[in-house]
């Protein structure tokens, strides 16, 4: 098996810990990563302001990964939003696809359309499986409630990204539940979790963010569990300028990546799943692990 | 005379300029709080100084060879711009120490140094054709390979026509030097002492045959006689300060390309006119130097130097400010940023080069010495926040530019003015909302109540929540056309404000109308009802967390979602065709 691995922007300058533990997690399950270097912005953060040009860098994006007759997986899920997205809509609109490719045709590129777009959960569990996934797990959680934060742009909408049951998803509680721990039901689980709106409307952001912890904390979660690199930073960073900022003392939940969490199970090395990137300290979720 | 005059001449210039330039470094306008130029200069000797007598100093020499010597970053990322540079900037500096200042320099450490003799004279042809092939190399990258979105500007040109120049008019000078006649018989009087014409005759034979002069009136072939004692002549007389002009390689094949006109060149004087290009060219790539490209061999050492030692979070801000003008003038153009930027694909739509880091650092840095103003103030600020801040152009920049610091200070430094940018309005600010703490407050916020403000500046009817609006003609153009064919599905809406009871951003709010404008199910409403200015003019649009939530659970299949995201694409467009 093989993907060529789109990490997008934030993931190399500010969630390091997430390419470690992607790429620690698929060489233990042995699938092969090719690196592009050309690949550039997803397009997610152009579409509020200039829709041709969001689909124009993901367009290029994917005919890169076509040229070398590759498909591509995705750690964000915005960025995975964005690349279904563009893949509908190209394939609706003739004139759009026209227009996107005579712009990469002068570097020589052509979206054509062949290339599949998958987040890394969708790989893990559909192209790899539950059950070769349970195999490799060397060390299991115990009595560890995880609140498991499915992420929007993954999700919805449901037609364009496909991912799962949009009312009632049940794919990444599964992947949760094959290292032992326990995937609780809670509320706002399919909310959003206030990204979008950081640096636009950072109350309003925050608030979303804010809501979500709570719930999960009420729900009796000792770890919040995510995979798209925008909620790890609202869950993580952000959540840690609200600690830090001493708003109304909410209770921290620290968030950890779903690369990190299986990671350890399958007997990665903390440092190898970059644990101590996480701003809200996660280096206490090994004590639910059973030793190897 | 002439020479000296011009030399000297070049010199002044060139000092006066370092001298002007390296002022810029403490008066360019970087920081939001930016220091005094005084406190600037103080600062930077004592960071210097201090960085010098410190365990820093190891830090220095190791980045010095690895980075300003050997070039590793270069390396790294192009291995064909790495072998053009280096060819040029190693060769070009050898020649610099042996060649152009061989009396100060190569005669002090060699006391029997000729320009004639081998291995001088080998060498300097050797470097010389390094120096070409380097420029060759970089007129294959920029006009033939041509690398996407690779810019080349009237500074490019002249650096590689000036060193075309200096390169061409010094092998030429070389073969017609070779070639001339009148050289010869100068060094003949000269060094020889011999007057007697049948003396003479010999050598000159031996020089036709061997050494590429062509005389008027001796011509080959020649009896092996003549040609044995020519040779016993040069062995006591000139094969000590002389060696075969051979080993000059270029200059000899020079010399024999125009072997058959050699005699109407040395009688024009062509040698003298080719040496007055020579070192004319030389002076004035040293006076213009502070001014061009080639200011870079000074800077951009001590730009990657100053950035291997120094931190944002730690050093001192006058200083950081200070490190962020050597930068402006640390930059080589070489386009390295450009090549890996995450969103130079987008110059493609916006046509703004700003976007492109290579052409942006251009744009900033006449900024910075308050020279923009208006239409190019606005494009270089748009440019500057169309970046998701990926780090990527400061990770390759072989200049050891902390771009993205650059671009980050510059920012917040421009939004100090009064012009909106409407990007700040997309997850372009997220970067901006987590260093939201390195702001002050009053700067963070104006700028975002700006761009909304200007959006909502041409919408009257937003405001007015009192008025009975009179429902306007059916503009069919903005309905049918401005709005895609997905998005027009808003037609299908039957009100029954699903989308509105499951957004969670109205859930956020006791009072949503007032906070929001209009909700979810108005916008689609005041769409059908072609109430364009409510739709655009409302807060919802900027305040829309993308979740999808109303349109998944819409009946209707309207895709509230996607028109949300064209009426905020449609706002933008129509504020900035009014600016304009």
């Amino acid at each position: 098996m093989r993907f060529a691995l789109f990490l997008g922007c934030n993931i190399p300058a500010r969630v390091k810990q997430y390419e470690l533990s992607s790429r620690a997690v698929f060489r233990k399950i042995g699938i092969d990563i090719i690196d592009i270097k050309e690949f550039n912005c997803c397009g997610y953060p152009l579409r509020n302001i200039d829709y041709k040009a969001s689909v124009l860098s993901a367009a290029r994006n994917m005919a890169l990964a076509e040229k070398q007759g590759l498909n591509i997986v995705v750690l964000c899920m915005c960025g995975f939003g964005m690349f279904k997205e563009a893949e509908h809509r190209l394939k609706e609109s003739n004139a759009l696809k026209e227009e996107i490719n005579a712009i990469l045709a002068k570097e020589g590129l052509e979206y054509q359309g062949k290339t599949e777009v998958k987040h890394i959960l969708t790989v893990l569990y559909h192209d790899v499986g539950l059950d070769v996934i349970k195999e490799k797990v060397v060390r299991k959680y115990k009595d560890i409630k995880i609140a498991t934060h499915y992420g929007c742009h993954a999700l919805r909408p449901s037609d364009v990204v496909m991912f799962d049951d949009p009312v009632n998803p049940e794919l990444f509680d599964k992947l949760v539940e094959v290292t032992g721990a326990k995937s609780i039901y809670w509320q706002s689980r399919l909310d959003c979790c206030g990204a979008p709106l950081l640096g636009i409307n950072d109350e309003l952001s925050m608030d979303l963010t804010k809501k979500k912890i709570v719930n999960a904390s009420e729900s009796g979660a000792d770890y919040l569990c995510d995979s798209c690199t925008y909620c790890h930073m609202q869950f993580d960073n952000v959540q840690q300028m609200i600690i830090s900022s001493g708003h109304d003392g909410i209770h921290a939940l620290p968030a950890i990546l779903y690369t990190q969490l299986l990671g350890l199970s399958l007997g990665i090395d903390s440092k190898a799943l970059g644990l101590a990137n996480n701003r809200v300290d996660i280096s206490k979720i090994e004590e639910f692990l059973s030793s190897i | 005379m002439f020479y000296s005059i011009s030399l000297y001449l070049a010199l002044a210039i060139f000092i006066i300029g370092l001298i002007y330039k390296v002022s810029t470094w403490f008066s360019l306008t970087i920081s939001v709080e930016s220091k005094k130029v005084s406190t600037r200069f103080l600062m930077a000797l004592k960071g210097v100084i201090a960085a010098i007598f410190s365990g820093r100093i190891l830090i220095l020499l190791k980045v010095f060879f690895l980075d300003v010597i050997i070039q590793r970053k270069v390396m790294r990322e192009d291995f064909l711009r790495w072998l053009a540079h280096i060819l040029i900037y190693w060769s070009f500096m050898l020649l610099l120490v042996m060649h152009a200042l061989d009396s100060l320099i190569t005669s002090r450490i060699f006391p029997d140094y000729s320009p004639t003799i081998n291995p001088f004279m080998f060498l300097r042809d050797l470097f010389g054709l390094f120096v070409i092939v380097g420029v060759c190399l970089v007129i294959y990258r920029r006009f033939i390979l041509k690398a996407p979105r690779l810019k080349t500007n009237a500074m490019d040109h002249y650096a590689i026509i000036l060193l075309a120049i200096i390169m061409l008019s010094g092998v030429f000078l070389e073969g017609a030097k070779i070639g001339s006649y009148s050289i010869y018989e100068s060094m003949v009087e000269q060094y020889s002492g011999m007057e007697d014409a049948g003396e003479i005759k010999p050598l000159t034979a031996f020089w036709v045959e061997n050494f590429g002069v062509v005389s008027p009136d001796v011509k080959g072939p020649f009896d092996q006689e003549l040609l044995k004692k020519g040779r016993e002549i040069h062995e006591t007389s000139c094969v000590t300060c002389h060696s075969r002009p051979r080993w000059a390689f270029m200059g000899y094949s020079a010399a024999r390309l125009v072997k058959g006109i050699a005699v109407a060149l040395d009688r024009a004087g062509v040698h003298t006119f080719l040496w007055y290009i020579h070192f004319l060219a030389c002076f004035i790539g040293l006076a213009y130097l502070p001014f061009s490209k080639f200011f870079h061999i000074f800077v951009t050492p001590v730009s990657i130097l100053a950035n291997s030692v120094m931190d944002r979070q730690v050093s001192e801000a006058a200083n950081v400010e200070t490190r962020q003008a050597v930068e402006f003038d640390a930059c080589t153009h070489c386009g390295q940023c450009t090549a890996r930027c995450s969103v130079a694909i987008s110059y493609e739509t916006f046509e703004n080069a700003n976007i492109l880091p290579s052409e942006k650092i251009r744009s900033l840095r006449k900024v910075a010495a308050g020279k923009e103003s208006g239409e190019n103030f606005a494009r270089i600020l748009e440019g500057s926040s169309i970046c998701t801040n990926c780090h990527r152009c400061t990770d390759v920049c072989p200049a050891g530019i902390n771009l993205e610091d650059l671009w980050f200070s510059m920012r917040e430094s421009m939004f100090k003015k009064d012009y909106p940018e409407f990007s700040l309005l997309s997850p372009l600010s997220y970067y901006r909302g987590l260093m939201r703490d390195t702001i002050p407050e009053e700067d963070y916020t104006k700028p975002l109540v700006r761009a909304r403000n200007t959006i909502t500046a041409g919408y009257d009817l937003i405001k007015d929540q009192t008025e009975v609006i009179t429902i306007p003609a059916y503009d069919s153009e903005f309905q049918d056309k401005s709005l895609s064919f997905q998005a027009s599905a808003f037609k299908d809406c039957f009100g029954c404000q699903t989308c509105t009871n499951v957004c969670p951003v109205v859930a956020n709010y006791e009072n949503p109308k007032e906070t929001l404008g209009l909700l979810p199910h108005q916008i689609m409403y005041s769409l059908g009802l072609g109430l364009k200015d409510l739709a655009l003019g409302s807060n919802m649009l900027w305040d829309c967390v993308t979740c999808y939530q109303c349109q998944e659970q819409c009946p209707q299949g309207v895709k509230v979602t996607e028109v949300l995201f064209e009426l905020k694409n449609l706002a933008i467009q129509s504020v900035k065709a009014k600016a304009v």
